[in-house]
């Protein structure tokens, strides 16, 4: 699996004494769409979680892009090319749209390219840019959830650590933001680890598909291959 | 005084809710398992009889320290209640105590009739206690602080306002007739101190001990648990108020007697901040601790008193002892993680282990 | 009402100190959820090391500035000392450490200053001028309107027109989106402490000359007026800590001039009880209770 753009090895986390993780192994290659699968509880959240250091890792191997992920501070992160939208869609809601945009891309040195890149995200998203100097808390939730893609996406990231974009949205809005990442990933080869409840609409746009129960992985196989194993969709996914 | 300090021990672990570490179960539901506790009176009891003992042994000058002590732990005890037991922090108990001292100056020096002026001086700060503590019982965390701490600011302006009764800065000498001729002065005060001490101390752990004390913890360790069991949180709050404010009250009356003197620059804010030190240090929530808060309260200004004199320094009086307590302070809220509220667990824990 | 003129000009004056040392409570409490009881002892310090450079040198403005950089740099030192390892489960902690810095501080002052009131210079003359008979303002009013003017828009402007001003508000909303998006909330957190120490230095600097003089405790009494300024403002606002600060500066210079001065403190008092219970957010804020 060389060549991997992230690669986690037997990841152990979790909060206080119990472990929510148990040692989890998965891989995204570049231009990769995974999508973390499993019920509520199963530790998704978590996982992401772990990866951006947010939560301490007890164990395991985390390597981005051939380097060790261990010791980078969260805030370097967006540095290392990952950008992480959490669940609740993570807008800053006392600031405006705006705002909330040029945060995205304060870090960067490259002043020009962090300009073009939130003139990029106005176009992809007209609604956004109607809105520019309203608060985060006046937007919708499908507003709110581009909001904070589009602010990920200032960052130019190789990796897109994605945290149930779905959660409260329309079905509408839901299949808008998934063609969305499929387009992304076509014209910017961006590789997204998606963690979703909505299984069917997640597998209809990610390669590989992550099954997590309890903590640990139970499977891992193509999408394709998940959308079409009942047995597997009525044990874990309800569905 | 060990009864007293086991009993309220095993009752605090009732507040193991808010700590990331979680006392051991049994603490919680079985506090009687841990051997024989005398009832509050015998601990008194005991007390005196060592007190008593104590006042023939000392030379004059330690009978008047313990008579400090005495007076100190009076306030403690209380605030131990109001902010370990019931989770409210006051920062005006100095202020409550100048209350106490100026009303026993005015009435002794009115009737001359020390009884009637210690219940004018309690009555006096009762009623300033429930008119604060109907305040406080509306308000949390800082902004509670925030109103005591001016009311520490701003009574002892009171006497500069009112100069006609209260003398301003100078204050009021308090008319004292002297104890009956074979008591030294000394051993007088320090046993009107600590009879004072000892009852209020009994009140404390009485009251603790019954429904009241169990409605108290309940509203510090949950609100909304403690509404719907039923307990009358307001009622509840603005009654340990009131309590500890009485014992304020006694503590400053008790003051004004051994200075026989009241002004305002014996209330500082820094009086109320050493209290809250005292109880802090004393670990929360258990009235033995308040014991060990008001030793502290003598033994560590008296210690920062020799240095000084030692060093030769004068403005190293009395502000080596601010940073002394400032210094104990941080470090103890530093240390003890989860901070204010795990203090009292930790330190039955801590008894529990060496037993 | 010549009188009345008067007095809401030295009110207003008043005020906007109050206003800065409550600008001061806000910038901390927004930044770190702490009501920062250490502010006045802090101020203090400030103020008595520019008094210090002041008495050495003789310059005025060497010494305001030495008590700026000392406000700045106490701020920092609070924060990455203390406050950033107390446990914020209670907000009884951060308040309890505070006031445990300010009985540190203020020791360490009585011994190296000892415990007298030192007279401290102004820059300008406090005496009033007289516009058509009217005492109104005097040169030091001047100065401290131009100053806390000037702490408001500098303020304002790096808070909303600057990449720092918006990562300190994005790192105080949202602490964990903003460390996602590569901000160094420690380093904000440090930023605010060191900047609201600055402005509450600025604000002592300001008001001791016009009380009397530098005392380890001078701040006490105005922390109280300032902490009502802040409460009426609603803690959360900064524009309520200003109008709040006027509104407290007016009511004392009404109070001291119609009634008496030594009823200021209690004035203060009183209406710091009545916004407490009868306006629980404060005027400004919309906030129900007061469960912080």
């Amino acid at each position: 699996m060389s060549g991997a753009l992230l690669q986690v090895d037997g990841l152990t986390a979790g909060y206080g004494a119990a472990p929510v993780l148990h040692d989890v192994n998965l891989t995204v290659q570049p231009g990769e769409i995974v999508a973390v699968l499993g019920a509520n509880g199963a530790g998704k959240t978590t996982l992401l979680r772990t990866l951006s250091g947010l939560v301490k890792s007890a164990g395991g191997r985390v390597a981005f892009d051939g380097a060790d992920l261990a010791g980078t501070k969260v805030e370097h992160l967006v540095r290392r090319g990952i950008a992480h939208v959490p669940e609740g869609r993570g807008v800053v809601t006392e600031l405006t749209v705006d705002e909330n945009l040029r945060l995205g891309g304060l870090w960067r040195r490259d002043r020009a390219d962090a300009k073009k890149a939130l003139d990029e995200v106005y176009e992809l998203f007209p609604s956004l840019a109607q809105r520019r100097t309203f608060a985060g808390h006046q937007l919708s939730g499908g507003e709110r959830q581009m909001l904070a893609l589009g602010r990920a996406l200032i960052g130019r990231p190789k990796l897109l650590l994605l945290d149930e974009p779905s959660l409260g949205l329309a079905p509408k809005v839901t299949a808008h933001i998934m063609t969305l990442l499929r387009d992304l990933r076509e014209r910017t080869g961006l590789a997204v680890l998606l963690v979703e409840q909505n299984v069917r609409s997640a597998l209809s746009i990610a390669d590989e598909g992550v099954v997590l129960a309890l903590g640990r992985v139970v499977t891992r196989n193509k999408a394709s291959v998940l959308r079409d194993d009942a047995d597997l969709r009525h044990a874990y996914l309800g569905f | 005084m060990t009864g007293v300090q086991t009993n309220e021990g095993g009752v605090t672990d009732v507040q193991t809710k808010q700590n990331a570490e979680p006392v051991p179960k049994q603490g919680v539901d079985l506090p009687r398992r841990r051997g024989w506790r005398p009832h509050p009176v015998i601990v008194v009891l005991a007390g005196a009889l060592i007190v008593v003992g104590l006042t023939y042994v000392l030379p004059p000058f330690r009978n008047y320290q313990l008579a400090t002590v005495g007076a100190y732990l009076c306030v403690t005890a209380g605030l131990t209640v109001l902010t370990g037991l019931n989770g409210q922090l006051s920062l005006g108990h100095g202020a409550l105590m100048a209350t106490g001292a100026y009303t026993l100056a005015l009435t002794q020096n009115k009737f001359e009739n020390l009884p009637l002026s210690f219940a004018a001086a309690i009555a006096v700060t009762t009623v300033a206690g429930a008119i604060i503590g109907l305040a406080a019982a509306r308000l949390r965390g800082p902004y509670l602080a925030g109103l005591t701490l001016a009311v520490a600011i701003v009574v002892p302006s009171v006497a500069s306002t009112f100069d006609e009764t209260f003398n301003s800065d100078q204050g009021l000498s308090v008319m004292l007739n002297p104890p009956p001729e074979q008591f030294p002065m000394e051993q007088w005060q320090a046993w009107l101190c600590w009879s004072a001490a000892l009852i209020v101390v009994l009140l404390l752990a009485l009251l603790s001990r019954g429904r009241f004390g169990r409605d108290m913890r309940a509203v510090r360790d949950d609100e909304t648990a403690a509404k719907l069991a039923g307990v009358n949180i307001a009622r509840t709050q603005v009654l340990a108020f009131v309590a500890s404010a009485a014992c304020a009250g006694v503590a400053g009356a008790l003051f004004a007697v051994l200075a026989q003197s009241v002004s305002p620059g014996a209330f500082p804010l820094t009086l109320s901040l050493f209290l809250l030190m005292a109880i802090v240090i004393g670990g929360l929530g258990s009235l033995f601790g308040a014991l060990w808060g008001a030793l502290l309260l003598v033994v560590l200004p008296a210690l920062s008193q020799s240095v000084s004199e030692q060093a030769g320094s004068q403005r190293l009086e009395g502000n080596l002892a601010l940073i002394v307590f400032g210094v104990v302070l941080v470090v103890v809220m530093l240390a003890a993680p989860g901070g204010l509220a795990s203090i009292p667990s930790r330190i039955s824990r801590m008894l529990r282990r060496n037993r | 009402m010549d009188e009345f003129i008067y007095l809401t000009f030295d009110g207003l004056s008043r005020g906007l100190v109050y206003a800065a040392f409550a600008l001061a409570l806000v910038l901390i409490w927004r930044a770190a959820r702490i009501v920062n009881f250490a502010q006045g002892a802090m101020a203090v310090a400030a103020v008595y090391a520019g008094y210090s450079v002041t008495n050495a040198t003789g310059s005025y403005w060497l010494g305001f500035v030495v008590a700026l950089l000392t406000g700045l740099l106490l701020g920092v030192v609070v924060e990455r000392v203390v406050m950033r390892f107390v446990d914020h489960s209670s907000p009884l902690n951060g308040v309890v450490v505070a006031l445990g810095l300010v009985l540190i501080i203020q020791g360490t002052l009585g011994i190296i200053y000892g415990n007298e009131f030192q007279p401290v210079q102004t820059p300008f003359s406090r005496d009033a001028f007289e516009v058509g008979g009217i005492a109104l303002l005097s040169r030091y009013d001047l100065f401290v309107f131009a100053a806390v003017g000037s702490v408001v828009v500098i303020l304002t402007l790096l808070f909303t027109r600057t990449a720092v001003g918006l990562r300190m508000r994005a790192a105080a909303f949202a602490p964990d989106v903003s460390r996602l998006l590569g901000v160094s909330v420690g380093g904000m957190l440090t930023l605010g402490w060191a900047l609201a120490a600055g402005v509450g230095s600025l604000a002592g600097m300001l008001v001791v000359p016009t009380e009397l003089g530098v005392h380890p405790t001078a701040m006490d009494i105005v922390f109280v007026s300032a902490f009502a300024a802040a409460v009426v403002g609603g803690l959360d606002s900064p524009i309520g800590a200003v109008i709040g600060g006027l509104i407290v500066g007016l009511l004392l210079s009404y109070v001291s001039g119609y009634v008496d001065v030594s009823v200021t403190p209690m004035a203060v008092l009183a209406l710091l009880v009545v916004v407490l219970l009868g306006r629980p957010g404060g005027l400004f804020s919309s906030s129900k209770a007061r469960v912080a």
